[in-house]
């Protein structure tokens, strides 16, 4: 195939893939070597103190680097194959989501709701126990 | 006059019969859909990966009175290895570039700077295993450690076959060159190896930094 025909066939179907350019490798890793600094920061120094705001701040910071190297490394944009990839991704993304919070929902109130009468059992309890 | 439904020319054949079917496929230049079919092969690996996050999600608390996360895991040697694959992903970034601007040299350059950071992240990755494994926290000692092994083994595995992908390719760069293929088997492979450093994202956030707050 020509070049003309190779050039011709990207415009029609908009399928050549985005390109970066230096300048944008370089802000998606400046951005990525920030976003990760902070985290490993944060949990070293221990410097925000309640463990439980560090874990929501950390998790805010990768969810901010998955959409940098998505953008910046990844190309991601809602025209690439026709706008096919950004729906392959968002039907990826709500089964991500289905996956890790109904497992981790339904794991947790099944320990929380096991663990204390498994605890409490005592054996005269138990001798009840079909 | 309107008693047969008009159909349009198109759609006839030669001798004037409906065609249900066009008389010439479009044209799909070889390897058209190469790219959108991998993205889904990208997405289908992120389910596997979604699984495992979800099975330390609900094990990773279970240590079975064996270690935990903060008596096993060495966060400066963790963020040695996450720098490891974030520049092996900046250096495949200008292997690409250098790829679109067809020099060879350069770009092979630039592919054996990847694949030597990828080796550095492989070696520091097996040498952690090691220690674990050498101090009793073998996959078999708790629910914890299964679902560990499970999650971080699989991402290696993967950037194991990365490795691999990335000395095929660089071979058959050197033999027949940049030719549309190769770029197109370089593409897909820059797309794995940066959604691989996607996946460390969330390995470092939820099993290395999370582990060390419990």
């Amino acid at each position: 195939m020509s070049a003309h025909g190779h050039s011709h066939h990207d415009d029609h179907h908009g399928q050549a893939p985005a390109h970066g350019t230096f300048g944008s490798y370089m802000i998606g890793f400046g951005l990525s070597v920030i976003l990760t600094a902070i985290p490993f920061w944060l949990v070293m120094t221990g410097v925000l103190g309640d463990p439980q705001l560090t874990a929501f701040t950390i998790m805010g910071f990768a969810v901010v680097q998955i959409l940098v190297h998505m953008i910046y490394f990844l190309h991601m944009n809602t025209r690439s194959e026709g706008g096919w990839t950004m729906l392959a991704l968002i039907f990826t993304i709500v089964l991500v989501v289905i996956t890790l919070a109904g497992s981790i929902w339904v794991m947790y109130h099944l320990n929380h709701n096991m663990m204390p009468q498994m605890q409490d059992m005592s054996v005269h309890d138990m001798s009840q126990m079909p | 006059m309107a008693s047969a439904p008009t159909v349009d020319a198109a759609f006839l054949d030669k001798d004037g019969n409906p065609l249900f079917h066009l008389e010439h496929e479009p044209h799909h230049p070889e390897g058209s859909s190469t790219m959108l079919g991998f993205w889904i092969y990208l997405m289908s690996d992120c389910l596997i990966f979604a699984c495992l996050f979800a099975t330390y999600a609900v094990l990773g608390g279970n240590y079975a009175a064996g270690p935990g996360p903060k008596d096993l895991f060495d966060l400066p040697l963790v963020a040695l290895n996450t720098a490891m694959l974030l520049f092996s992903s900046i250096t495949y970034g200008f292997a690409m570039l250098a790829m679109e601007k067809n020099r060879v040299a350069a770009t092979q350059g630039w592919l054996a700077i990847t694949g030597l950071f990828g080796l550095a992240f492989l070696g520091i990755e097996l040498y952690e295993f090691a220690h674990l494994i050498h101090e009793g926290a073998t996959p078999m000692r708790s629910g914890f450690l299964s679902a560990f092994f499970a999650l971080v083994g699989t991402h290696g595995l993967h950037v194991t076959f990365g490795i691999i992908w990335l000395v095929t390719l660089m071979a058959q760069v050197a033999k027949k060159g940049l030719i549309p293929a190769n770029q197109r088997r370089l593409m897909c492979l820059s797309m794995f190896w940066h959604f691989l450093d996607v996946v460390w994202i969330g390995v470092f956030t939820f099993v290395y930094l999370m582990g060390m707050l419990r």
